[in-house]
């Protein structure tokens, strides 16, 4: 495929996008450039199932079925600090607390207090205090707001997605990319495209974007992607459903790939679903365990792709809210309010659990149900911003962050 | 509506209204658009039929069936000890099980697929379609493979062009929408069931499922700003206790096996209050006369009113839009055809051509009707609608697919719709008289540019290629 020799032509006709996000690539230094992953985990994982507080007298207590046991027993959570513990799915995540590259931050929350999904994953994304505000999300914003002597200007973000998830619309030039089994259009073709989307804004950037974007991905694949779009042609239909771990190995693969690049994009995101444990939750094992035990080996497999890279990338994950403390009447648990968020990766200065734990007994819980919040989870994603990804403070709390004064930066999240 | 004269009304009214026009449709509409929806509004629903359709009932009972057997032959082997077997015929039920739900799936798909591309009623097609991403339930479940058409057919589809009340007590009862949230195996904790599960086993835990409560409240009636509590939620799930499936045996059972059942048994006893109103214990009455209640609220009129507007007329929906046709529900109580003609008689729905973003459905069912590219009989092409980011019957979430040009107008999505085009291109490019069709597909809509583009093609694939990836077929 002859798509590199085609952009530098084709695009300049375009109006320039792909050819000037190339020139500010080069321009950056290599090897130290900082990385961001930011993984959505949509249907509001139950923090307390993987992160069980098993010193907590009411954990066991309230639980009831769906408690874990203490670390150290027959299908016990994993050992964190002698209070909490890990969902035993959960073995990579271990690992990387023991190597001191994972925090946990508990009884966190978004300011979104009601229980829909939908809102709820509004205000993860967009990061202010009320869904529907706007329809750009923090993270595009953010990006916007990076000196661009620090970093270059265009894609600086991609979404690992045929479109990109709110929480990366916005100012800020991204682009998405999802694997695909057509095989590449030829070059005359995707000429007289680009020709006639040149009186059409949307349509002309957004060609632009999936071209660099599939630029970029062919420099880190080992194989051309026709041979590998052969290879998925190959497998059948609808094979991402069913087992959890396979719709991922793709998705980390794509994201390491780009973020590998030296000349590409800083941030990813990627989704991921099936969290919404309203029926058969299970322990130890079950549904759940499945589902972490995927997260767990695509995280791992994320860092092995990464390979040296990781030591400059900091992954969060974060999910709209928590889920009930007790189990409810189908062996499962129905919405809640503070849960957990992770934050991984080489840069991060880990091996510790920040909580202001609130406690289990019935008369902490939040609404008599649900673990009481007492972290704003935007104290995360702002200290992370700005130490990680140098986003002004101003900017923080301007743009990024409207309204979040209340939620002050937590700082010492990344290695100095 | 002063666009008669362009041939923009009848591209609006097969584009945006319609699934695309098929070549001669725009003709026939002319300059009475509005006139041509209505009209499609009049008969009944067209009902599908075909090879492999069948009723959610009989699958839910062989499913019940063969899940029955794999349990009797596991606690057989678990009591016969390490070492033994597992029994042919636990193996047999397995493999029919697996062989049972994807066959369904892809028939009832292919027979959707079909209806889509050949009907000559596709506003009513298009509401079918809307309707059941209202009611969403997705093939993310397991269950839901094998349920989601028949649900289509059955809780949807017969109502389409009936009263709002009927299509929400028909599709809140059904199992597949029980199923997918969860509601089947609630229970009042002050229920028979409960005090006698009680009795035999103090620790096992009994209680209500709230999703199916929520989700009726924030996501098919009232809306999230509804006005609703979680205290209202906690007394509506309380109301749907006992709303469940009939089994194959013993306890289970009680109607025909997978068909809605109202177990008495594990209704939670006594009156609830829900968003400000008192209902006494009726049983099964108790949750329809909610669901009644709900149908008639103004909130769930004006929910309603903005996702139609915006599903028909623009991602931002006017206002005056959407007053209108929110008082055409309230008015005619729920009346959907009333509540369609003014939508189509809302001015702003004439106003702007290609107000929206195709989502990937409509970017292929549009293409094959307007190229009228070959269906086979047996199938539909379930791994594009996937590729291009919408799994028939799967979006990945109760809320449905969203609605707006930016959850669909990705980069990566975009590339994939040309290239797809690409392979039709080549695949019928010689067959086809792209000019001609272009005319005939985009009528009024259709640019200079894109004429041009088409007319100085190199090939008749490419020609079609660029028909298929031209900004007025993006749109609609």
């Amino acid at each position: 495929m002859k798509r590199r020799e085609f952009l530098t032509t084709g695009a300049l006709a375009a109006g320039g996008a792909w050819l000037s996000s190339r020139v500010t690539f080069a321009g950056v230094a290599h090897g130290s450039k900082p990385r961001l992953v930011f993984v959505i985990l949509r249907g509001a994982l139950d923090g307390l199932a993987a992160v069980p507080a098993c010193g907590d007298p009411g954990y066991a207590e309230l639980r009831g079925d769906l408690a874990l046991a203490r670390p150290g027993t027959a299908g016990g959570a994993l050992a964190l600090d002698g209070f909490f513990g890990l969902h035993p799915s959960l073995a990579f995540m271990q690992q990387s607390y023991a190597a001191r590259e994972l925090i946990v931050f508990h009884a966190v929350a978004s300011p979104y207090r009601d229980r829909s999904h939908f809102d709820g994953q509004n205000v993860l994304e967009t990061g202010y205090p009320e869904p529907h505000a706007v329809q750009t999300g923090w993270l595009n914003r953010a990006l916007a707001a990076i000196p661009a002597r620090l970093a270059p200007e265009n894609e600086r973000g991609i979404s690992i997605a045929p479109t990109a998830p709110l929480v990366m619309r916005g100012p800020a030039a991204v682009t998405s990319w999802s694997p695909s089994r057509l095989a590449p259009l030829g070059d005359d073709t995707l000429q007289r495209i680009t020709d006639l989307y040149s009186h059409d804004a949307l349509l002309r950037q957004k060609l632009a974007e999936a071209l660099a974007a599939e630029a970029i991905a062919d420099e880190g694949a080992a194989e051309p992607a026709n041979a590998m779009r052969d290879g998925m042609r190959r497998r059948p239909l609808l094979a991402q459903r069913g087992k959890p771990g396979a719709q991922y190995a793709e998705i980390v693969k794509a994201a390491a790939r780009f973020l590998r690049q030296e000349n590409g994009p800083q941030v990813a995101v990627f989704d991921t679903t099936g969290w919404d444990t309203h029926f058969n939750e299970g322990g130890a094992n079950g549904q759940l365990a499945v589902r972490l035990a995927a997260l767990d080996g695509a995280l791992s497999a994320l860092k092995t792709n990464l390979g040296p890279v990781w030591n400059d990338t900091a992954v969060l994950l974060a999910t709209e809210f928590g889920r009930t403390v007790a189990e409810n009447g189908t062996r499962g648990t129905d919405h809640g309010t503070a849960t957990a968020a992770y934050l991984l990766g080489g840069v991060v200065n880990g091996g510790r659990v920040v909580a202001d734990w609130p406690g289990l007994s019935p008369r902490k819980l939040y609404q008599d149900r649900d673990l009481r919040p007492t972290l704003d989870l935007r104290s995360v994603m702002k200290g992370l911003l700005a130490e990680h990804l140098a986003v002004p403070p101003r900017a923080l709390e301007s743009s990024v962050f409207p309204a979040s004064r209340e939620a002050r930066s937590l700082s010492g999240l990344v290695r100095a | 509506m002063g666009l008669m004269d362009k041939g923009l009304t009848s591209a609006i009214a097969a584009n945006r209204f319609g699934l695309g026009a098929r070549p001669g449709e725009l003709a026939a509409i002319g300059a009475s658009g509005s006139e041509w929806l209505k009209a499609q509004l009049r008969d009944p629903v067209p009902q599908i039929t075909g090879e492999g359709l069948r009723s959610s009932a009989s699958i839910l009972a062989q499913i019940y069936d063969l899940r029955r057997t794999i349990r009797a032959e596991r606690r057989r082997v678990a009591g016969a000890g390490a070492g033994t077997d597992a029994g042919a015929a636990a193996i047999g039920a397995f493999n029919e099980l697996k062989q049972l739900i994807r066959p369904v799936y892809l028939a009832e798909a292919g027979a959707r697929f079909r209806q889509s591309v050949a009907t000559d009623r596709p506003f009513v097609e298009r509401l079918t379609h809307f309707w059941t991403n209202h009611f969403a339930v997705s093939i993310d479940k397991g269950v839901l493979v094998a349920l989601a058409g028949s649900y289509e057919r059955e809780a949807i589809r017969p109502y389409v062009l009936g009263n709002f009340t009927d299509m929400l007590l028909a599709t809140e009862r059904h199992p597949a929408m029980l199923l997918y949230l969860d509601n089947e195996l609630s229970m009042g904790a002050d229920s028979r069931a409960a005090r006698n599960i009680e009795r035999r086993n103090a620790q096992r835990k009994i209680g209500i499922n709230e999703n199916l409560a929520r989700e009726t409240l924030e996501l098919h009636t009232v809306g999230v700003d509804g006005g609703y509590t979680q205290t209202d939620v906690t007394a509506f799930s309380e109301v749907l206790t006992g709303w469940s499936i009939a089994g194959p045996q013993g306890w289970w059972s009680g109607a025909q096996p997978g068909t809605f059942l109202f177990r008495a048994a594990m209704h939670e006893p006594g009156s609830q209050v829900v968003m400000g109103r008192r209902y006494p214990d009726r049983g099964y009455d108790q949750g329809a006369a909610v669901l009644r209640d709900l149908a008639r609220r103004p909130a769930t009129a004006r929910f309603i009113a903005t996702k139609l507007t915006r599903h028909f007329i623009a991602d931002d929906p006017p206002a005056p839009a959407v007053a209108r046709v929110a008082g055409a529900f309230v008015q005619s109580g729920g009346d959907l055809p009333t509540v369609y003609r003014a939508l189509i008689d809302s001015p702003e729905a004439w106003e702007q051509p290609v107000a929206k973003y195709k989502s990937p459905a409509d970017f292929i069912v549009s293409a094959y009707r307007g190229l009228e590219l070959p269906v086979r009989a047996d199938k539909a092409p379930v791994g594009l609608f996937q590729l291009l980011g919408q799994r028939i019957w799967g979006p990945g979430s109760p809320a449905g697919w969203p609605d707006r040009s930016a959850d669909w107008d990705g980069a990566s999505e975009l590339l994939k719709r040309i290239e797809w085009a690409d392979a039709v291109g080549q695949r019928v490019g010689p067959r086809r008289d792209a000019l001609q069709l272009a005319a005939q597909m985009l009528g009024g809509v259709l640019s200079g540019a894109t004429r041009e583009a088409i007319a100085r093609a190199e090939s008749a694939a490419q020609a079609v290629v660029l028909l298929l990836a031209a900004p007025e077929f993006m749109r609609r």
